[in-house]
Parts: structure tokens; C-alpha cells; sequence
């Protein structure tokens, strides 16, 4: 019964997404196409973004900062971790995917980096020959499905989205996040919610303590850091839904053809 | 037999003065990069103050990069909406712009290490470079496309960085276009925006 809400739960917010704003435009389009995403909620998606800078400016970005100061061999160590746990999301959606390959490599980092690395501390598992892969989602499985974005969503804290990954991130709360099922939901004597919630946590801040200077950069930088963001956001998620290692693949390029200088 | 002297010298005096100047002079757009890349290496690593590296770093920037094509480019549709005096107005607010966003963007950098591994030729007028940003003690390993324009293949020029990915000149397309769009259309909103970036 759970599985059949969960199928039609997913089934109805795709369909949203795949309506949403789109005049039948959202498809995931061929090489050299980008994606038309509409920012449909630009009024609201703004104040969002506002409040997520003022959040960001007064607790995330002096965390971050202090995180910082702690030994580079533990934020690595901690990064390893959060990389390590990521895998039980990646390993279903490359499954979903139709990478079984990848599926036998990440699951095998998992095992060897959770085993012998020490609970992802360190990663042998890279010494063995099983190298580092992409992350995958949710989101990137509706998008290689050829589910179209829908609109652009800035979601309170979690940031920039869309309607097809905040579906995404929706499965993870349904059934989706092994992490999340054996600590929030499943609440078992070894792991307990706490435990979620502070790896949710760390994540983010590492994030931050990781692009401090960029976003700094950006920011100082641009006359609209909303439009630079939002840019920014569907860029990458255009790349790692095609996953694709050639930049021209996502890049169009008949405005360039009509450009002449010389 | 005179003849055909004469056409000898003739395919030799063809060959001398075609078929070199086409290969001696055009410059390989992997070797510009990596050339453009060392000398801005080197200005910020040189012991100059903030001010002096920014004044060099805008110099390379002048001569290595398409600055009119990324502003025409920035501008996406409404550059065809635009009148003789408010193009020349832009092209003038945009390079003023470019070099001050450029080298603000690039002045924090200390002894940034760039290595080119490849290039692939799009086509006569665009080549990729693929190089690397290398890893220091405090950040991973960056991976750096740059379209290089080639229609001139004895003068290279940059259109646009695409880091991990992420194309510089397609993010600011879409900030002016948000710019331009959340004021009903009116260019004017960019000017004004331009000019404030520009004198702050």
C-alpha cells in the first residue's frame, strides 16, 4: 500500500512538473539545447532568496567560516563520511538509471570505505581501483526519464530548485534515502534521528565552508546575484542529468555563431 | 625547358609567400591559453600591491579576450533591438565593466597553476581548450573550458571560461537578461545597473 501512494505521489508531482509553467517547452532537449526553465514564482522565489541570504549571513556563513579553522585532515575526513553516505541515494538512482556498472562500483566504495575506510573516514576504496563517481538523485533520474523541470523554486534553506527536484528530494522523505529510513523513520537502538539530522547539517555547512570565496566572488561580482544563482543551479543540474563530461554538450551555441567582431 | 623553369620559380614563389605566412603565423589556441594563463600567473604571484596587479591583470585581459563578442553575446536577443548610439553606449559600459569584474574576480587568486591538456576545433571560428586549475593545499583540483575564438587563427581571443561546467558568459547572459526583463524591457535598467557596478 505504501509503494502504491509513494508510485502515485511521484507519479502526480512529475505531472506537475512536467506541466508546470512548460507550454510544452520543458522537455529535456537534444545537445546544444539548454533548458528553457521559467521562473514562474520570480516575486516569491526572491523573497525566498532574501531570507535565505539573511539566514546565510547571520548563522551559515560564520559557521562555515569556523569550520574552516579545523584541521584539514578532519574536514576531509568528514567530507569522506557525508561522500560515503551519499552512496545510498546514488546506488538505487544509477540502478533507476540503467547503470548497473556504476551501481556495482559505488556499492562496492560503500562497503569497502564503511568497512576497512572506517565508517567512510578514509577511502581505500579508490586505491583499489574503484574510482570516485558522480553523485545521482532523484531529481537526475525524473530528468533522465525526460521528465521537463518545471518551473524554478528557491526553497527556504535547501536553496535553489525546481519542481522536478523537489520531487526528488520529496522521494528521499518517502521511502527514497536509506539513511533517512534507518534514523528517522526506522528509529533502531544503533542510529537514531539526531543522526540524521546532523549529517544533513555538517553537509551543509562543509558546502559552504567549501564555496566561501566563490560565493563571496560571485556576489561582489554580479549586478544580480538572484539571476547569477538561479543561472548557475540549472546549468549544473543540466550537466549532471546528461552526465555529460563535454561542455559543448549543454552549451548552445547558435548565439555564438552570430556573433562577428572580426 | 624554359618553361618549365619558370613555372618551377613560380610554385616557389607561391609556396614562400602563401604557405608559411598561413602556418608560421596562426597560434595554436591550446599554446594561447597556456601562454594568456602563465603571464596572469605570474603578475599575482609577483610581489605587486593589489592596484598594480589589477592594472596588469585588466592589460592581459585587453588583448586576450573577445570583449565587444561577450558583450554582444551578454546581451542575448535584445542586441538586435538596439540603436547605433545605445550600442556604442553598451560596448563602452560593458568593457568598463568586464575588466572590473575581471580582475576583481581573478585579484584574490595567490599563484593560481593552470595547465592546458587539450584542444578541440569546434569549427573555423570557435576552438575548446581544456585545462586544469591545479589543486592546492586548500582547494580541489578545477577543471577550466575555454571557447576560443579562432576566425582570426593569427589572433586568438577568449568568448568565455566554462568552469566545471558553468559557462561564464551564458550566467551573464541570463543576470542581464533578468536585469533587462524584471524592468518591463528597458535596456536603460542595464545601463544604470552598468554604471553603478562600474563607479562603486
Amino acid at each position: 500500500m505504501r509503494k502504491i501512494i509513494l508510485i502515485f505521489f511521484l507519479s502526480v508531482l512529475c505531472s506537475v512538473s512536467a506541466n508546470a509553467g512548460s507550454d510544452g517547452e520543458n522537455s529535456l532537449k537534444a545537445k546544444n539545447q539548454p533548458e528553457e526553465v521559467k521562473d514562474c514564482f520570480e516575486k516569491v522565489n526572491r523573497g525566498v532568496f532574501a531570507f535565505n541570504q539573511a539566514l546565510d549571513t547571520a548563522i551559515f556563513e560564520p559557521v562555515a567560516k569556523g569550520y574552516r579553522y579545523i584541521p584539514s585532515p578532519i574536514r576531509t575526513g568528514t567530507s569522506n563520511v557525508l561522500t560515503n553516505l551519499s552512496n545510498l541515494i546514488t546506488v538505487p538512482n544509477n540502478l533507476l538509471q540503467g547503470d548497473i556498472k556504476t551501481a556495482g562500483i559505488n556499492t562496492a566504495r560503500f562497503v569497502v570505505n564503511t568497512t576497512v575506510g572506517i565508517l567512510g573516514i578514509f577511502d581505500p576504496a579508490n586505491a583499489l581501483g574503484l574510482e570516485k563517481k558522480e553523485k545521482e538523485d532523484y531529481g537526475q533520474t525524473l530528468g533522465r526519464w525526460g521528465m521537463g523541470p518545471g518551473c524554478y523554486l528557491v526553497l527556504p534553506i535547501l536553496g535553489p530548485s525546481t519542481v522536478r527536484d523537489t520531487a526528488g528530494t520529496v522521494a528521499n522523505f518517502v521511502g527514497g534515502d536509506p539513511w533517512f529510513n534507518v534514523t528517522v523513520r526506522n528509529d533502531t537502538n544503533y542510529v537514531n534521528e539526531s543522526d540524521y539530522y546532523t549529517t544533513r547539517i555538517t553537509g551543509g555547512v562543509d558546502f559552504r565552508a567549501k564555496n566561501i570565496d566563490s560565493f563571496d566572488n560571485l556576489e561582489k561580482n554580479s549586478i544580480d546575484f538572484y539571476a547569477s544563482i538561479r543561472s548557475l543551479y540549472l546549468q549544473d543540474r543540466q550537466q549532471k542529468i546528461l552526465n555529460s563530461e563535454k561542455v559543448t554538450d549543454t552549451m548552445d551555441d547558435s548565439d555564438w555563431e552570430e556573433i562577428e567582431t572580426n | 625547358m624554359k618553361l618549365r623553369k619558370y613555372f618551377i620559380k613560380f610554385s616557389l614563389i607561391l609556396f614562400l609567400l602563401f604557405l608559411p605566412s598561413e602556418k608560421s603565423f596562426s597560434i595554436e589556441p591550446g599554446k594561447f591559453i597556456q601562454s594568456i594563463a602563465d603571464e596572469a600567473s605570474k603578475v599575482l604571484v609577483e610581489n605587486f600591491s593589489k592596484e598594480e596587479k589589477i592594472e596588469k591583470l585588466k592589460a592581459i585581459a585587453l588583448k586576450s579576450v573577445d570583449i565587444k563578442g561577450v558583450g554582444l553575446y551578454s546581451l542575448g536577443s535584445h542586441r538586435k533591438s538596439l540603436s547605433d548610439s545605445q550600442k556604442e553606449q553598451y560596448n563602452e559600459l560593458f568593457k568598463k565593466y568586464f575588466l572590473k569584474s575581471f580582475s576583481s574576480r581573478l585579484s584574490d587568486y595567490t599563484n593560481p597553476k593552470i595547465n592546458v591538456i587539450s584542444s578541440e576545433k569546434l569549427n573555423d571560428k570557435y576552438s575548446i581548450v581544456s585545462s586544469v586549475l591545479v589543486a592546492t593545499e586548500k582547494n580541489p583540483e578545477v577543471k577550466i573550458n575555454w571557447r576560443v575564438y579562432t576566425k582570426d587563427p593569427t589572433n586568438p581571443l577568449i568568448r568565455d571560461l566554462i568552469i566545471e561546467g558553468l559557462s561564464l558568459a551564458r550566467t551573464q547572459k541570463e543576470e542581464f537578461n533578468s536585469v533587462i526583463q524584471s524592468n518591463d524591457g528597458n535596456i536603460n535598467a542595464l545601463f544604470t545597473n552598468l554604471t553603478e557596478f562600474i563607479n562603486k
